[in-house]
């Protein structure tokens, strides 16, 4: 039996596209070379967040945001989804201008925010350290549990007729629908969708893809510290560099009561062990804004690798030159909150119905060079 | 605070590490020994509340410990070249030849050149029904209990499990006042008599163990029997145990519940030593497969306080670079290793006890993972990214062991720190390359 659809990879990314195809009554398949969500998406902080750097950031988490907010109620509480806010911490004058050109952008795009004087923000975050300007407030923005949000999802296609086949490690693709495992079986689908995070080069060679490596560490249980999802305003600076290594401040209550800290960016570090002297540059900037930290026990810090493009925005649609295969992946730091957008947008370019969201920012033929480079001749000489 | 150097650096004070400890400052070598406790001794030879001061930070009065024997303690005191460093943890390994060190007040560095882990090992909890009420703890858990000052006498109190820790520990339990019920130990009363006759190899364990027994007398030792359910309300009140065929209630205070032991192997995960059947993997002198690592006593198998001293005694001489000296105790260290596989042998569990949970039973308690929720898995990665089993306050120090015996999950994924660290301590900036040696 030829499928629908053969989806290599269940990530949140693979889980979201199995999912909206699934809705769509297509015949869908999952192949997962290990563990379904243990990849990328295990390492997240899942941070549900409206990020503005471009317009095309903003459009595809603004309408990630929202998805996940309409189906909150349907996840199981494991998911542990809390509409805790974001406040985006101004530490001068210079970022509270900042904060202020962020609250107009966002209400142009009929986003809620409040701008907090010092004073305010003191009032709702006590443990801050003092001193600082003032914040902007994003009530309706939230954070969740990946693994098991981005099980519930693949659950949902599964529950929708959609099959996971687990140990199914995929060596090579190509435009006639092929699909060749390690185990020495090949299937056949009328499309094939590359959602295999940062390995997707391995299986579409040339692909503008690096691993940005990034560190996070969770506290024993503190309840009630802290209440928002903390972020300083100069993150997107941090998550926008193009080479070099960065940290910025990021603090996640989590539903257990333990702090969740991050975060770091690096390139160029495929060591999954500790970078220690990052990590301790990441935790000194976070004692920053909250002293109180040195004080609490960390219980375990990990790595994890962001499948970043150079533009940051995520690679959605065909492969260049390519009719029958897809990408779905390149979603760097943003992965959690955009996987339902990501979904529903590659599952209408699928079916050929318009997508609610201008698809063109993230069409992978916008890195020319990379077209260019990589016919689908070599692509499958180079993988088969 | 300024990073700390040594040459030797020893981890764990028990037998192993203060036999390590012995035999590199006798060879004129000079040795850095860091454990957790206040005192040394281990869990063997575990400090009482009388021990002298708690506080001790030089080396004679740390050493005063009446349960050491007092040979080695009159031998620790002479050595030259003896740092302690008591009440501190290992936490972290930055980079090979440093380890950071957490006490009560400070954290700081410490460059070796050489590394002994010692670091022992702990119970293997099992969850049945009722596993977690007050009153119930693990066998030797409670023997730790008494040394430290918990007052049991009067109590009835019954223990439960397998090994010869069960013994131990109801010996002191005795001593300590307490009405031992019963010892219920899961092995078949044909192991136990293999057990005892292979004994005639060790005779001095034979003796031990005759001293435990006669301490014992009285007391009733029941092989082929396992605990089926604590029962209480809040608190313990009575033991549902098994009994042959028979099944049986009894009423007590406390119950102690220990299956065996199960290596400490943080610390030499964190150094990327390799495992094998969950310790350390060592050649003939005690080298794990990282250069300049050794790993002693229980870490690198369990076989009980001999082994230890021995092992540590090889393991220092040979970091000592008595290389000869260690090398002739190689048989000995086999008899004690075939000793070890007598007793692995002799106690394997019986199937039975990997069935006790019900579907409501807890499995990890700092997570209130239930063994119902884990049935739905086949491996402890996926387990635990899905339930969030071991991912508490434990790292699943306990629930770890617990379900590679229930489920036959192998373990995998420890991360840094190797156990719970104040984010000050991990902030340490000071540090400063080793010298090159
Ligand atoms: C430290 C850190 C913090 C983050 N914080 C946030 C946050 O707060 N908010 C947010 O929105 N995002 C966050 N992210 C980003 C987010 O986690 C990722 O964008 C997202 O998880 C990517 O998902 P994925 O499905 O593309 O990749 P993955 O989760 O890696 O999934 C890819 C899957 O493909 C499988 N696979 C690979 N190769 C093959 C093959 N050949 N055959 C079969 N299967 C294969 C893998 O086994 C894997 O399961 C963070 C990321 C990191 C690292
Ligand atoms: C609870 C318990 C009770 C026992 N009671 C008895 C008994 O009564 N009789 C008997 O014969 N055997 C008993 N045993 C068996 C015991 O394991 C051996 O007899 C013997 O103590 C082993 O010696 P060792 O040196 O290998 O380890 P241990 O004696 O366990 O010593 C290891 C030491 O290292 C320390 N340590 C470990 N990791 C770190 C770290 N990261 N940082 C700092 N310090 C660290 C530990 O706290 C401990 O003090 C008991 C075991 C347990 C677990």
């Amino acid at each position: 039996m030829t499928v629908d659809v053969l989806i290599i990879g269940a990530g949140i990314i693979g889980s979201a596209v199995a999912e909206a195809c699934a809705r769509r009554g297509l015949c869908v398949q999952v192949l997962e070379a290990g563990i379904p969500a243990a990849g990328t998406t295990a390492a997240g902080m899942g941070h549900l967040v409206v990020l503005d750097d471009n317009p095309a950031e903003l459009a595809l988490s603004r309408d990630g945001l929202a998805r996940w907010q309409a189906r909150q109620h349907a996840l199981p509480s494991q998911a542990e989804y809390r509409a805790c806010g974001t406040l985006w911490l101004a530490r001068d004058d210079e970022e509270m201008a900042e904060a202020e050109r962020k609250q107009i952008l966002l209400r142009q795009h009929g986003l809620d925010s409040q701008l907090l004087t010092a004073d305010e923000l003191r009032r709702c975050e006590p443990a801050l350290v003092n001193g600082l300007a003032g914040a902007l407030r994003r009530p309706d923005e939230a954070v969740l549990y990946p693994p098991v949000a981005s099980r519930w999802l693949l659950s949902q296609a599964e529950a929708l007729g959609a099959v996971l086949l687990r140990n199914a490690e995929v060596n090579c693709v190509n435009d006639e629908g092929e699909v060749s495992l390690s185990d020495g079986r090949t299937l056949r689908a009328a499309n094939i969708i590359v959602a295999a995070g940062n390995q997707s080069t391995r299986l579409v060679p040339g692909l503008p893809l690096k691993p940005r490596k990034g560190q996070l560490l969770i506290t024993e249980r503190y309840p009630a510290t802290v209440h928002h999802q903390l972020v300083e305003l100069g993150y997107i600076r941090s998550a926008h560099t193009n080479d070099g290594d960065s940290v910025a401040f990021n603090v996640q209550p989590r539903a257990t009561g333990q702090l969740l800290i991050g975060s770091s960016r690096q390139y160029n570090d495929l060591d999954s062990g500790l970078n220690w002297p990052l990590l301790q540059r990441m935790l000194a900037r976070a004692c920053e804004y909250l002293p109180g930290l040195l004080a609490l026990q960390a219980l375990r810090s990990w790595t994890g690798f962001r499948p970043a493009t150079p533009d940051k925005l995520p690679l959605l649609g065909r492969v260049p030159g390519c009719q029958r295969l897809w990408l779905a992946t390149g979603h760097e730091g943003l992965g959690i909150t955009t996987a339902l957008a990501s979904g529903e947008l590659l599952a209408d370019l699928l079916c050929n119905t318009r997508p609610s969201l201008d698809p063109h920012p993230y069409d992978p033929a916008r890195f020319d060079t990379w077209t260019a480079a990589t016919p689908i001749q070599a692509v499958e000489a180079a993988t088969c | 605070m300024s990073d700390l150097h040594t040459e030797i650096a020893i981890v764990g004070a028990g037998p192993a590490g203060l036999a390590a400890a012995l035999a590199v400052c006798e060879h004129g070598r000079a040795a850095c020994l860091i454990d957790d406790n206040p005192k040394p001794g281990g869990q063997i030879w575990r400090a009482g509340l009388t021990a002298g001061s708690r506080s001790a930070t030089n080396r004679e009065a740390w050493l005063t410990n009446p349960a050491i024997p007092a040979e080695l303690t009159a031998r620790l005191a002479r050595v030259e070249g003896l740092r302690v460093l008591p009440a501190a943890r290992v936490v972290a390994t930055q980079n090979a030849g440093s380890l950071l060190l957490e006490d009560a007040s400070q954290a700081r560095y410490l460059h070796y050149q050489k590394l002994i882990v010692a670091s022992g090992a702990r119970e293997l909890l099992l969850p049945f029904p009722g596993w977690t009420l007050p009153g119930v703890t693990g066998a030797g858990g409670l023997q730790a209990l008494v040394k430290q000052g918990l007052d049991v006498s009067g109590k009835r109190i019954v223990l439960a499990g397998s090994g010869p820790l069960l013994l131990a520990s109801a010996a002191t339990l005795r001593a300590a006042g307490a009405q031992v019920l019963l010892i219920a130990e899961q092995a078949a009363s044909r192991q136990l008599a293999g057990f005892v006759w292979s004994l005639r190899h060790w005779p001095a364990k034979l003796a031990q163990a005759a001293r435990l027994r006669w301490a014992l007398r009285g007391v009733p030792y029941r092989a082929g029997s396992h605990v089926l359910a604590a029962l209480g309300k809040e608190r313990l009140q009575s033991v549902r145990l098994q009994q042959g065929q028979h099944v049986r209630e009894l009423a007590c205070d406390w119950l102690g519940v220990g299956f065996g032991l199960v290596p400490n192997t943080e610390l030499l995960q964190a150094l990327g030593c390799a495992l094998q059947d969950g310790s350390a993997k060592v050649d003939a002198l005690l080298q794990c497969s990282q250069p300049n690592v050794f790993a002693v006593g229980e870490a690198c198998g369990i076989g009980g306080v001999d082994k230890a001293l021995l092992e540590g005694r090889m393991a220092g001489l040979a970091a000592a670079g008595q290389v000869e000296a260690a090398q002739a105790l190689i048989p000995a260290r086999a008899h004690q290793l075939r000793f070890a596989a007598q007793l692995a042998h002799h106690f394997s569990l019986d199937p039975a006890i990997r069935q006790l949970a019900d579907a409501q039973t807890l499995v990890c308690r700092c997570e209130d993972v239930r063994h119902g929720d884990l049935l739905a898995y086949n491996n402890w990665r996926e387990a635990k990214l899905q339930t969030r089993c071991g991912m508490g306050a434990c790292q699943g120090r306990i629930c770890g062991a617990a379900c590679a015996t229930l489920y036959g999950w192998p373990v995998t994924g420890s991360r840094p720190p190797i156990q719970p660290t104040r984010l000050g301590s991990l902030l340490q900036l000071e540090t400063t390359e080793a010298p090159s040696s």
